[in-house]
């Protein structure tokens, strides 16, 4: 997947200057920034969900802007706030995920439930009725049920329990060593981001300034100071 | 206040024929509640889209077809409708204030009002039912074969409707369009779609309605106007964003405002809309969001 030159607006205002990043296949890329740096936009920018101009090309083809067709090419955003839908139930949020298959999707619940076990005990609960934890792995779950080939994913962290995060980096390590799935994650932690990341982008107001891998991050001075806090 | 005689098999009647209406009001409260969950407004067409379907039945019919052959061209065209509407008319104001799309909806009466005037003519006329009016003797009591088809068609709708809505992945899809239009453009939902393919339904139940009640109340362009606002009520009554809310005030209104207007002699039929209303506001004082309406379950 690669970003060419992308700019988005929110109506005059610009968020994002003309980005370029790329994620191989089956690769873990980090999107590190201060808050309203572009993290965000720059995910929504790839799912089509932010007006943008400039290239998205994903597995050799152009994405056109409308808002499905992200999620029909493979790519499965899950947004800030996780966008699980709190009035279906943990199964029809995890059906949802395969919406644009064909098929049968009792093997995929099954792989998401070898991952995620406790979803299998809440399968028939409101999803609105979850942990917070609970949620992000519903987020996650209903985003491995597309059989995706790209995962996007934003501060999966946020307002989780230290013990939680490291939990979740750890299965979708996993899940991206087991599944081949690529994944573009957007972190605050910078620290627990380039851990797992192989590479990692830093954004300033809408401009990638620093990119590079993860070690080489670590080691940048600049970086070290902002990002890292030590 | 003074009490009519009363007998059981009277009593059992009206009940009968309270479930009756109610069915008819239950299947425009479901449509009335499709729309307003996808649209966040209140279709005030919905009367007149009934209405205009109903005229397309009869101009079938006068064609010479038989009333069940006529039937499922009706729901086709009234699906078709339906989406129409929603892709020309409402799309244009669908992210605009709600008060917009109610004053669009508003329009939209008016305009198939004025359109079945000129194509059909005004004036009521009688409408040739698909079910006998003859009594059958259901344990000791005689009940029409109308009332027993009327609920029947009505029942098989919502249910089929139901079954649909739970178990499909088209159902799925336009329950989540309704719930969180982002999200699901993100799980690749044609959100857009959605919406029209909900009025569609919409226009469907509307006809059905349409069709049910108008042997019953001869055929003019102003039928469904008052029916509407039963509809309105039960719909507000079980809890506007919730099906099986409109499905149960219907019915519930439907009994009630025959009991009373049958058993409590001031009431009759004059007064029956505005006791209607009274009821449902006593409601609302002790449920603000109706019998069904949903109480946000949501951790942050
Ligand atoms: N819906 C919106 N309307 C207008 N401006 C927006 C909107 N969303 C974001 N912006 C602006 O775009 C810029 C980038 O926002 P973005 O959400 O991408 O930042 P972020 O890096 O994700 O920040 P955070 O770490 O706080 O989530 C910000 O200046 C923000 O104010
Ligand atoms: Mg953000």
């Amino acid at each position: 997947m690669q970003l060419q030159s992308v700019e988005a607006r929110y109506g005059p205002v610009k968020a994002l200057h003309g980005i370029s990043l790329d994620v191989a296949a089956g690769e873990l890329v980090a999107v590190l920034g201060a808050n309203g740096a572009g993290k965000t936009t720059t995910l929504r920018a790839v799912s089509g969900t932010v007006r943008r101009t400039g290239d998205v090309v994903f597995d050799g083809r152009k994405l056109p802007r409308r808002p499905d067709a992200a999620a029909r090419a493979g790519i499965a955003h899950v947004p800030e706030g996780r966008g699980t839908f709190s009035e279906l139930s943990v199964w029809e949020n995890l059906r949802l995920g395969a919406y644009t298959r064909r098929g049968s999707i009792k093997d995929d619940a099954q792989r998401v439930f070898k991952y995620f076990p406790r979803l299998d005990e809440r399968k028939g609960q409101q999803a609105g009725t979850l942990s917070g934890g609970e949620q992000q792995m519903l987020a996650l779950g209903r985003a491995m049920m597309a059989r995706p080939k790209l995962v996007l994913l934003d501060e999966p962290s946020l307002g989780l329990a230290p013990m939680l995060v490291k939990e979740i980096f750890e299965r979708l390590e996993r899940m991206r060593a087991d599944e081949g799935v690529a994944v573009l994650v957007v972190e605050q932690n910078a620290n627990l981001a380039l851990a797992h990341a192989a590479r990692a982008y830093v954004l300033e107001v809408g401009n990638v300034v620093v990119s590079g891998a993860s070690e080489e991050l670590r080691a940048n001075e600049s970086v070290r100071r902002s990002y890292l806090g030590y | 206040m003074y009490i009519a005689a009363f007998t059981w098999t009277e009593f059992a009647q009206q009940i009968t024929a309270g479930v009756r209406q109610g069915a008819v009001f239950a299947g425009l409260a479901l449509a009335l509640v499709i729309i307003y969950r996808s649209t966040r407004a209140i279709n005030f067409a919905q009367g007149e889209m009934a209405t205009f379907t109903t005229f397309v039945c009869w101009s079938l019919m006068n064609h010479g077809l038989s009333f069940w052959a006529a039937f499922p061209i009706v729901l086709v065209i009234a699906f078709v409708g339906g989406v129409t509407i929603e892709r020309t008319i409402i799309r244009p104001v669908e992210n605009g204030p709600v008060i917009t799309i109610v004053i669009v909806t508003l329009g939209l009466a008016l305009l198939l009002n004025g359109l079945m005037s000129v194509i059909w003519g005004g004036g009521n006329r009688p409408f040739n039912g698909p079910f006998s009016t003859r009594t059958i003797d259901v344990g000791g009591v005689p009940i029409s074969v109308q009332d027993i088809g009327i609920v029947a068609v009505s029942f098989v709708l919502v249910g089929l409707l139901a079954l649909f809505f739970r178990f499909t992945k088209l159902g799925l899809g336009l329950r989540a369009a309704a719930l969180n239009r982002d999200s699901s453009e993100l799980v690749g939902v044609r959100v857009g779609w959605m919406l029209a393919f909900g009025w569609g339904l919409a226009a469907v139940l509307g006809a059905v309605a349409g069709m049910m009640v108008a042997p019953i109340l001869f055929l003019d362009p102003n039928m469904m106007q008052t029916i509407l606002l039963y509809a309105f009520a039960a719909a507000v009554l079980g809890g506007l964003d919730s099906p099986v809310g409109a499905v149960v005030g219907g019915l519930l209104l439907g009994v009630a405002i025959t009991l009373l207007g049958r058993y409590v002699g001031f009431i009759g039929d004059t007064l029956k809309l505005p006791t209607a209303l009274l009821l449902i506001l006593l409601v609302l004082l002790v449920k603000p969001n109706g019998l069904f309406g949903r109480v946000a379950v949501r951790r942050v």
